[in-house]
């Protein structure tokens, strides 16, 4: 349940640049897998691929090449099997916080009382009972990013698929979401992919880590950090945390072969 | 829809997890209060003025105050303004009708954009003034014409701006529907048309300055009835003190009607202005 499986997925994009066509391989033979109830991080630098890779597990793009399955089905489009957490939220403004939540699920066909109760419940999770009313512009960057994880996780996803999602956060929110995150998985054990480009992030958060660079995978490592993770504080100072962190440092700024 | 909560100060992006910033409203003299004093010192200035203006030529604002008494008790200014505004709305819904709909569809859809914006655009653009013999000569001099006349000045920068509405709406806005596998239609009804309003209440309100314009062209150009007739015969006997009294009504039927529609705006998409924060104001 929830395994996904990117498999010699290519992706290219024909983008007009000083009036001519040009073919731009996003991505070139990437795979690599999630396996269930893992936590993956994507990460690379710069236009590396990151984001059209988890846009093509989403179905929000269709590679040109190789495809994506989850549990074995192969990807066309998107589904509810996949729930997106974008990188600014992407709240409806006109709605509030709760029926924001309900529109994902009144999508799925969800009606009547159970709607607005599974709505609430999720929003409660993320620990936003106080706000149900609000709307996002009533809210804080944190908050409306709480509401878009409650959004995606209240269709109840096989996969979490998430856009560099405490990416437009300050540190200190961004260190309280993540480990709002982990506390998230350790309850609802869903499969989560996310693509950052904070190497901090990556190691606190992931299992294991995926280097894209050119839009090639360039290394995979495992995060030896034990699961679940304590206190980050702790994670931070344990001798593993630095040596992975400068792991993934170095796989990012090796240049030469990659891996096919 | 505006509820208690609403009228919290809003936490500002950025600051730490739970921390509330209490927004002061600003302090000094009410808006309504400065434009009144304006208005009035207006008023009080041209009255003093009053008894150098040659009657022939001017007027002030006592004598129209006057001449306004002559034409309310005579009946005359009740059915010359029931004459104007018959064309006036049926011009103006139509307008509505026809407006959002084809503004919407030609945002919507690359063809349709291709084939009527260049029409839409060429619409807007023209003076109208310059149609009206043609106007004439297909609809005659009666309720018909003036009605076209006022939607043609109406209906594009209705349609203009809903189509201008869609294609601002984000394309991350359309991509979270998607994600939630919505309908197309859904899409179209729950995200876009949401989007769109505020755009489309913009555009309802500059109309509305257009087809009081529109209105009074077509009294002067076609049968002569109405406000415009009134305007028409007292310039022509040199009273000027009633030609004024229907153009301060015009004026202030554009103003209302103005603020009329920032009303509706405000109820139809009260999230526009919270987030402008110009409730706050």
């Amino acid at each position: 349940m929830g395994e996904v499986n990117l498999i010699n997925v290519s992706k290219q994009f024909m983008l007009r640049i000083d009036g001519k066509l040009h073919a731009v391989k996003a991505l070139d033979r990437v795979s690599f897998s999630v396996h269930e109830g893992e936590i993956v991080a994507l990460i690379g630098p710069s236009g590396c691929g990151k984001t059209t890779a988890l846009r093509v597990a989403m179905g929000l793009e269709t590679a040109s090449g190789g495809k994506v399955t989850v549990d074995g089905r192969e990807v066309k489009g998107c589904g509810h099997d996949r729930g997106m957490v974008f990188q600014f939220a992407e709240l409806l403004p006109w709605l509030t916080a709760l029926q924001n939540v309900m529109f994902g699920l009144e999508m799925k066909g969800m009606r009547g009382a159970q709607l607005r109760a599974t709505a609430t419940r999720y929003l409660e999770l993320v620990g936003l009972n106080d706000s149900l009313n609000r709307r996002p512009h009533q809210l804080s960057g944190g908050m409306k990013q709480r509401v878009g994880i409650a959004r995606a996780l209240a269709i109840d996803p096989k996969v979490l698929l998430m856009d560099e999602p405490f990416g437009a956060l300050d540190a200190q929110t961004r260190e309280i979401m993540q480990a709002e995150l982990l506390d998230i998985h350790a309850r609802t054990k869903k499969t989560i992919l996310f693509v950052t480009h904070d190497l901090d992030e990556a190691v606190l958060i992931a299992d294991r880590i995926v280097v894209l660079k050119n839009g090639r995978v360039q290394e995979i490592m495992a995060v030896p950090l034990p699961r679940p993770r304590p206190d980050l504080g702790v994670v931070r100072g344990l001798p593993e945390f630095a040596a992975t962190r400068y792991r993934v440092w170095q796989a990012l700024h090796q240049s030469g072969d990659t891996l096919h | 829809m505006v509820d208690a909560l609403d009228r919290e100060p809003a936490p500002i992006a950025g600051q730490a997890e739970d921390e509330a910033v209490v927004v002061a409203p600003r302090g000094g003299v009410p808006s309504w209060l400065i434009t009144t004093g304006s208005v009035v010192f207006v008023l009080v200035t041209w009255q003093l003025c009053g008894p150098y203006i040659n009657p022939l030529f001017g007027t002030y604002p006592t004598a129209i105050v006057a001449a306004f008494w002559k034409l309310v008790s005579s009946g005359k200014l009740a059915a010359a303004l029931a004459d104007s505004l018959r064309p006036f709305a049926a011009g103006y819904a139509l307008a509505i009708l026809v407006g959002i709909p084809l503004g919407l569809l030609i945002g919507r859809f690359r063809v349709l954009e291709a084939a009527i914006g260049i029409y839409v655009t060429a619409g807007f653009a023209m003076p109208l003034v310059a149609l009206v013999p043609l106007l004439v000569l297909w609809l005659g001099l009666g309720f018909a014409v003036k009605v076209a006349i006022i939607f043609l000045m109406s209906v594009f920068p209705i349609c203009i701006n809903t189509w201008l509405g869609v294609t601002a709406v984000p394309k991350t806005l359309i991509e979270v529907g998607k994600s939630f596998v919505a309908p197309h239609h859904v899409i179209l009804r729950r995200i876009i048309f949401p989007a769109t309003l505020p755009y489309i209440m913009a555009g309802v309100r500059l109309a509305v300055g257009r087809a009081v314009v529109a209105m009074v062209i077509a009294e002067f150009f076609t049968s002569i009835s109405g406000l415009g007739a009134i305007i028409q015969t007292s310039a022509n006997n040199f009273d000027t003190a009633t030609t004024f009294v229907p153009i301060v009504i015009i004026m202030l039927l554009a103003v209302s009607l103005n603020f009329f529609v920032g009303a509706i705006e405000r109820w139809v998409a009260p999230w526009q202005a919270e987030i402008a924060g110009r409730d706050q104001q």
